[in-house]
């Protein structure tokens, strides 16, 4: 039994809710666009000069724009478990949101499991731990039954 | 009023892993440029330079390490960054100063020392640079942007490994007498297909290297030329374009695109909208170019450039390739230096060499990879974080 802490690797992109897990965004109350990370300054909008923006949770799942793998260990600021694991990684359109996403795909799924428009969602996984900690953020996983969950 | 510059020199240090400092390369970049031009380096009354992030303080202020190291002469100095994009930078400075009248002849120069493997970010934690976060959170490497489009062309037009190892071979047989390449050595489809997965669905091979390397341009008013030489190569138009809000294709390096919700889209997209700036500075069109430069970081990336800067309509260009166009001897030959397939990427320079390869194409000085009868070539590159950059020069 770990007697560690889950903590997010970097603060503020998304809940710790290991069940279901959402991404934090923003979105301007003015024009409606939204922010992937958060924006919390000011609206890009070229055509909105409004400031106030609205934290919101993203959707949880989407569908697959494209996908790739990271065959080598990327460097650091990347911690990899050694021995490195090969991983996929997906861009998920949002629909509601008009964001695309990417993250590593979840529990080493490889790219032949994968085809542009599948549904998935988000889950959170360890990326590291230190004695206290353990780090996580954010993956991509095909949805079982294969729907829009 | 004509907005053309004069290209009156242009020079190299060849590209490679020769593990020697930037400054060096930039050097000897610049004299091979001022001796093309017939001038002395005291003739040059600006210097811009394009930075360097991978080499300490010097490369932050490449202008002045340069102008220091060619010996302090009181010309103006600029030192610009724009990523891959850095070139067009500097040249848009020096064009800009020339265009004004606020000097007459300027040296643009830009040279790196690469890293072996992987571009990463910069140390220390920084949860606020896009950059730093995607490797930190995602291991999302550069290589991973280029692997989304490829499966994407491939999903989308119907595009395949073996396209993308087509353009390698191209490419690798452009560059095999450019002596400022660094592999010149021809490259079958096989090979590629045979060498390893890097980030599928593109191999090793079909995914360009970071290099060491320098390139520098002599530019000058039209008047200035004029006393200097007959018939110089003309900067026609040097895009350095933004995106537009908003931007919904995924780039490096960021985790996420700008939203479509509530906002109209753009007219064109981001990379398409790059060569269409330069094109509309110049009043000409793709169909126009005699050649293209295009950023060839990955194999599939440069059939997507194809169809951004209008040499086919959008899902045409495996049928260009195949084709035989885009390679010499064909309707419009694109990379005919090699491009980063044989050179490796030495990201300030980039853009720079670009422009002295267009130079040489239109003087007819390109042995060995010369694209008969060259009138007009256009270069398109892009720096992370929003640069666009496309050149179009004309004899």
């Amino acid at each position: 039994m770990s007697h560690k802490t889950n903590t997010p690797a970097v603060e503020g992109l998304f809940t710790m809710d290991l069940r279901e897990p959402r991404l934090l965004g923003t979105r301007c109350r003015a024009c409606g666009t939204y922010f992937f990370p958060a924006e919390k300054t000011f609206c890009r909008n070229p055509a909105c000069d409004q400031t106030d923006l609205q934290e919101v949770p993203l959707s949880r799942t989407g569908k697959v724009w494209s996908y790739t793998s990271a065959s080598y260990k990327p460097p650091p600021p990347f911690v990899a478990k050694e021995p490195f694991e090969p991983f996929a990684i997906a861009a998920v359109e949002l629909e509601e949101e008009g964001l695309t996403i990417l993250g590593q795909v979840a529990d080493g799924i490889g790219v032949e499991a994968l085809t542009t428009g599948m549904p998935v969602e988000l889950v959170l996984r360890e990326l590291y731990e230190d004695d206290e900690h353990v780090y996580f953020t954010w993956n991509w996983k095909p949805t079982r039954d294969g729907s829009d969950a | 009023m004509s907005k053309d510059v004069a290209v009156l020199g242009v020079g190299m240090h060849p590209w490679g892993k020769w593990g020697q400092s930037f400054v060096g390369y930039g050097v000897k970049a610049a004299q091979d440029a001022l001796k093309d031009a017939g001038l002395q380096w005291q003739d040059i009354q600006l210097v811009a330079g394009g930075d360097t992030i991978r080499n300490g303080y010097p490369g932050f202020v490449a202008g002045a390490t340069f102008a220091q190291a060619l010996g302090w002469s009181g010309a103006k100095v600029s030192s610009s960054y724009g990523a891959c994009a850095t070139g067009a930078q500097a040249i848009g400075v020096a064009r800009a100063h020339i265009l004004a009248g606020l000097c007459d002849v300027a040296l643009v120069l830009g040279a790196d020392a690469a890293p072996k493997g992987f571009f990463a970010p910069t140390g220390g934690r920084r949860p606020e640079d896009p950059d730093w976060l995607r490797f930190h959170i995602q291991g999302i490497t550069n290589p991973t942007y280029f692997g989304l489009y490829a499966r994407r062309r491939m999903d989308t037009y119907g595009a395949t490994q073996q396209d993308f190892a087509a353009v390698k071979a191209k490419n690798s047989k452009h560059g095999l007498h450019n002596p400022n390449a660094r592999y010149r050595k021809e490259v079958a489809p096989e090979d590629v297909l045979g060498s390893v997965l890097v980030a599928d669905p593109l191999h090793l091979l079909d995914i360009c290297a970071t290099s060491d390397g320098a390139a520098a341009l002599v530019l000058c008013s039209m008047d200035f030329a004029r006393k200097h030489t007959t018939d110089p190569v003309k900067i026609k138009a040097v895009s350095t374009v933004t995106p537009v809000y908003p931007n919904t294709i995924i780039e490096m390096p960021n985790l996420a695109t700008d939203s479509m919700a509530g906002v109209e889209l753009p007219e064109r997209g981001f990379k398409e909208s790059i060569a269409h700036g330069a094109y509309e500075e110049a009043g000409l069109g793709p169909e126009d170019m005699s050649f293209a430069e295009v950023y060839d970081l990955s194999t599939a990336l440069e059939l997507d450039w194809y169809e951004q800067i209008g040499l086919c309509p959008q899902g045409d260009a495996e049928k260009l390739l195949r084709d035989g166009d885009t390679t010499i001897g064909g309707r419009v030959p694109v990379n005919p230096s090699g491009g980063l397939s044989c050179f490796g990427e030495a990201v300030p320079a980039q853009a720079i060499a670009q422009v002295c390869e267009l130079a040489w194409q239109l003087r007819g000085q390109a042995e060995g990879r010369q694209v008969e009868g060259a009138k007009a070539g256009v270069t398109v590159n892009q720096g992370l974080f929003g640069h666009g950059s496309s050149v179009v020069c004309t004899v």
